[in-house]
């Protein structure tokens, strides 16, 4: 192998080509997938990996080889190289090659694109719209109003085409499990294609940065089967919000979505709850102890006066349950026993009742 | 004391800054009060706006930027051989408007390490609130302003300006020019500089915090931010307008100031680097210009560009900011990596003592670049929401670029194949470089996959893929060429031990930091955010950890470089033995950088080639070709 330093680069490079393509496919580096749209995707990760590990290695044994090989010794202080000044079939090889390879790529990147977005029959229209910092969704109804609600329930096996808008600024509505997103913009109307496969409940995640609530405009997929599906949304049409908001919370513990949980000690609950308020509920209301300015939801200066304990709290997990005169079901996000604590939401309360009074 | 008042300088300066605080204060009341507004004198956001505007600009005027053209607009005779403002003889030069090239050089690079630690400081205040899910240090108002801030320095006060800084030195000297062509305007061009980055910084101070909406100032949440966010839009101003005049200067100081016999095609890759550079900011810097004016009339003056919320009647174009904005902002990544190029050519080339491979595709490679460069902005986009049939376009030119791309490195390992490799600290980051950018570039065309980029775009795979691009690229060859150079620029030998240990702590420590971020996103973490779930946090504790060690090692180059500034061995000519024109004069070079004017008789890079030159200071007729890598031939000065 000494006479043939070559030969070695070559088997060197082919074993640790073979080691990183290895750890690539064989570890899986992706969350669930949880729709149709994942597979590809992730095969089309694979082949990227295949054809760019090979391409590093080339780049990182050629460099140590020639550290190895030619670096100075003693004695070659005033020493050349030899004057080669190229070599213009290997500079056409390594034009050509790649751009094949590079076409190559794309045009299969390119099957895989109109794979995923296909259009397919007996697909299911959701809207989805993003405010700060907040999800909510609608379903159109044939023939009656759309169901409004800020719970996302899907129907396995069954294409979804998810109709996407913005009330304020761009949000980007990302379902990692479904590998597939899109942004939200304000003005227009876009649309992103999801075919969910497996029963369970998925994160909702908003990807572009909107605001201070960005990391916690979050919200759950919960994938059912057809049947069940139809029965919620037979449910939804009869009692409208009342079994809405309160559903989504209970059964499911807030698993690694704590949002600005955790770290709760030290200062006293309302101060908690002031900060928590100004965080997550600020955009939406008005409160002159915390100074914001949210235009929303109700002004909670003037419409907390005289309200208990219990029915703050109930406001707060469970929206829908009473509405202000002159607001909408719906809009407040249903599901902050998820994204928020249980000491953020004690300290909430403690919070609003003693500003309250 | 009126006589310090009325003289160029910092005295000046400072009574300009309180006379623009007061020119904004009263433009804004008279405006207001002539339209009937109430509280006409009171209003502080629009003061802050118009006075973020007035103030850098009657600093500039203050300093003394403005003066031989006011003088010369006057109608007064012009001072054809004044040189009253040019080089320096104590440090107190380097703090005024000097128009000396190398003076603006060592400006530049000072005034953007200056930067780039404070930049750094505020990735590891990032990094700490980072190390553990939840919210420990700061709160998320803070966290967006400071990876706004972070970006925005690096980019505009950094990796920009630190490699015109760099050019500034070395190019006038690579082409055997006396200095740039427009001495005035380079001196005006740097002082931009400090203006802009002290705006960006002091947005922190700003009632409602630093603008918080990314370097991308995406619109509308930009139109909505507080104040905060006009630092970052007129900021970007000076900081464009300094690079785009710089840039004009470069332009027309290598097409008409290169010593004769320096044909394009025998000039330096640095100088081609440059010249490619230069041509992409004067195109496309005036669209991020643009992009931020529009911001800045939106919400200063309520233009209603981006206002299209739904309901409101109103139809603005929240797509039309991206489109404007990445058709600069992606050509800047070729702004902030080609010079980078340049430089790893030049010392790949003289530490492997060979002949750059393939020189002349090196050079049309540079150009292929900057053609494709424009064409491929909107791979920023695929998940926008615009029309889905430019997707596939633009994923086909952001592949093909990676062609031009890997012709120069595969060019620079097929020079390093046979040489005589001098493995010395530039030539460590030169190589570590070539590693570490050929990464950032795979994953750049991964990213090209649209559905690949559908999935991870906005995830921490992106600025996984980023920083490969500007810290394992830009700032692998922006050391390289600070250690290459040093001993050019300070006259002084840096100190090689600690070079050796600033490389491996910081090749080591940057490929954990920023490695790791590859895989947390194709775990699905996304970016921009200060909380993160439970799945997360291992890896991310591992990665703040390992950021503090690479923020520790920018230690051990800032004392080597200050410790061998002011006491290292003195430096010769030529240390390296190069062929290149500024290492045929002293160490620093001397004030008109050439007491002779050079003759160019050959290629830059003819190392190997038996009595080779690249120029001559004698005059052509008389010149006897001396043999490569001897001793310096600079007339005067051995």
């Amino acid at each position: 192998m000494r006479r043939h330093p070559v030969a070695l680069m070559v088997i060197v490079g082919l074993v640790a080509s073979a080691i990183g393509i290895a750890l690539a496919l064989v570890i899986d580096w992706f969350p669930t997938d949880a729709a149709k749209q994942a597979e590809p995707i992730d095969t089309l990760y694979d082949v990227l990996m295949i054809v760019s590990v090979p391409v590093f290695v080339l780049v990182v044994i050629v460099t140590l080889f020639a550290v190895w090989q030619f670096r100075m010794r003693p004695g070659q202080e005033k020493m050349d190289g030899p004057p080669i000044h190229g070599n213009t079939r290997l500079e056409i090889v390594w034009t050509a090659v790649p751009a094949i390879l590079l076409v190559s790529l794309c045009s299969y990147a390119y099957t895989v694109l109109t794979d995923i977005e296909e259009k397919e029959a007996n697909t299911l229209v959701v809207n989805v719209v993003g405010q700060q910092f907040a999800w909510r969704y609608s379903y159109p109804q044939e023939g009656g109003r759309a169901i409004e609600t800020t719970q996302l329930v899907l129907p396995k096996d069954r294409p979804i085409l998810f109709k996407v808008r913005a009330l304020d600024v761009i949000h980007d509505f990302w379902v990692p499990a479904f590998r597939v997103k899109i942004d939200a913009v304000p003005g227009i109307e876009t649309e992103v294609r999801a075919t969910p496969t497996k029963i369970g409940r998925f994160e909702v995640v908003c990807a572009e940065l909107c605001g201070l609530g960005h990391a916690v405009m979050r919200s759950t997929a919960r994938v059912v089967t057809p049947a069940a599906y139809d029965s919620w949304i037979a449910e939804q049409v009869r009692g409208g919000a009342a079994g809405g908001g309160g559903a989504a919370g209970g059964d499911d513990a807030a698993g690694g979505d704590d949002a600005a949980g955790g770290d709760a000690s030290g200062g006293d609950a309302a101060a908690l709850g002031r900060e928590t308020f100004v965080q997550n509920c600020g955009s939406c209301h008005t409160l002159a102890d915390a100074g914001t300015s949210g235009a929303a939801g109700p002004d909670l200066t003037t419409a907390l006066r005289g309200q208990s304990e219990e029915q703050i709290r109930e406001d707060i997990v469970d929206p829908d349950a009473r509405i202000a005169e002159g607001f909408q079901a719906g809009v407040m996000p249903g599901n902050f026993s998820e994204t928020l604590s249980a000491e953020q939401i004690d300290g909430l309360v403690t919070y609003l009742v003693s500003v309250s009074r | 004391m009126t006589a310090k008042l009325r003289a160029p300088g910092w005295y000046r300066a400072g009574l300009f800054v309180l006379l623009g605080i007061a020119f904004s204060y009263a433009l804004v009341g008279v405006v207001r009060t002539l339209m009937h507004y109430p509280d006409a004198w009171a209003d502080g956001d629009a003061i802050t706006t118009v006075a973020l505007i007035a103030t850098p600009l009657f600093f500039l005027v203050g300093l003394g930027c403005f003066d031989y053209w006011f003088y010369y607009a006057s109608g007064r005779p012009t001072r054809a051989e004044d040189h009253s403002s040019h080089g320096a003889s104590s440090w107190k030069d380097y703090f005024r408007v000097n128009t000396d090239h190398k003076v603006i050089g060592i400006q530049y690079i000072c005034t953007s390490f200056f930067f780039m630690f404070l930049g750094g400081l505020i990735a590891m205040l990032m990094r700490a609130e980072l190390a553990k899910p939840g919210m420990q240090f700061v709160d998320s108002s803070t966290f967006n302003g400071l990876f706004s801030v972070h970006a925005a320095l690096l980019i505009f006060l950094f990796v920009i300006p630190v490699f015109a800084g760099i050019a500034n030195y070395v190019l006038p000297l690579m082409i055997g020019a006396p200095d740039m062509a427009f001495p005035r305007l380079n001196a005006l061009s740097f002082w931009m500089l400090p203006a802009a980055g002290v705006l960006l910084t002091a947005s922190f101070f700003a009632p409602g915090g630093a603008f918080a909406s990314g370097w991308t100032a995406y619109a509308p949440l930009s139109t909505d931010m507080p104040l905060g966010q006009v630092f970052f839009t007129v900021g970007v101003q000076f900081a464009g307008a300094s690079s785009i005049a710089t840039a004009l200067n470069f332009l027309v100081t290598i097409i008409t100031m290169r010593a004769p016999g320096m044909s394009f095609f025998r000039m330096p890759l640095l100088v081609w680097a440059n010249f490619s550079t230069s041509l992409l900011v004067v195109i496309a810097t005036p669209f991020i210009a643009a992009s931020q004016f529009f911001v800045l009339l939106d919400r200063a003056l309520g233009f209603q560009y981006f206002d299209a919320f739904v309901g409101s009647g109103k139809n603005g174009s929240v797509l039309m900011y991206q489109h404007v904005f990445w058709f600069y902002s992606h050509p800047a990544v070729y702004i902030m990596m080609l010079p980078g190029f340049g430089i790893v050519s030049e010392i790949l080339s003289v530490k492997a003592r060979k002949p750059i491979f393939g020189y002349r595709m090196m050079a049309f490679s540079l150009l292929a670049i900057v053609a494709l460069g424009f064409t491929v902005w909107a791979h920023h986009m695929f998940v926008s929401g615009m029309q889905s049939w430019i997707r596939v376009p633009m994923m086909i030119t952001t592949a093909i670029i990676a062609v031009p791309t890997g012709i120069k490195i595969f060019s620079w390992l097929a020079t390093l194949w046979k040489g005589v490799l001098h493995l010395d600290t530039p030539m460590l980051f030169a190589l570590g470089f070539l590693t570490t950018f050929t990464l950032g570039g795979i994953s750049g065309v991964m990213l090209s996959m649209i559905p690949f980029d559908i999935y991870v775009s906005d995830t921490y795979f992106i600025v996984a893929h980023i920083h490969y691009v500007l810290f394992g690229g830009s700032l692998f060859t922006i050391f390289a060429g600070i250690y290459y150079w040093f001993p050019k620029m300070t006259g002084r030998m840096y100190d090689e031990t600690l070079g050796k240990v600033h490389f491996w702590m910081t090749f080591v420590f940057f490929n954990v930091t920023f490695g790791p971020m590859h895989l947390l996103g194709l775990d699905g973490m996304p970016r921009r955010v200060a909380d993160y779930a439970e799945q997360y946090a291992t890896l991310n504790l591992f990665v703040t950890i390992a950021s503090f060690a690479l923020g520790l090692s920018m230690l051990v180059f800032l004392y080597n470089m200050v410790a061998s500034w002011r006491g290292g061995p003195r430096a010769a000519a030529n240390p390296w033995r190069s062929l290149t024109l500024e290492w045929q004069v002293s160490s620093p070079p001397p004030i008109f950088n050439f007491d002779a004017v050079p003759t160019v008789v050959g290629g830059p890079y003819e190392y190997g080639v038996p009595g080779a030159v690249h120029g001559i200071f004698q005059s052509p007729t008389e010149a006897k070709p001396t043999h490569a890598g001897s001793v310096a031939t600079s007339p005067t000065r051995e």
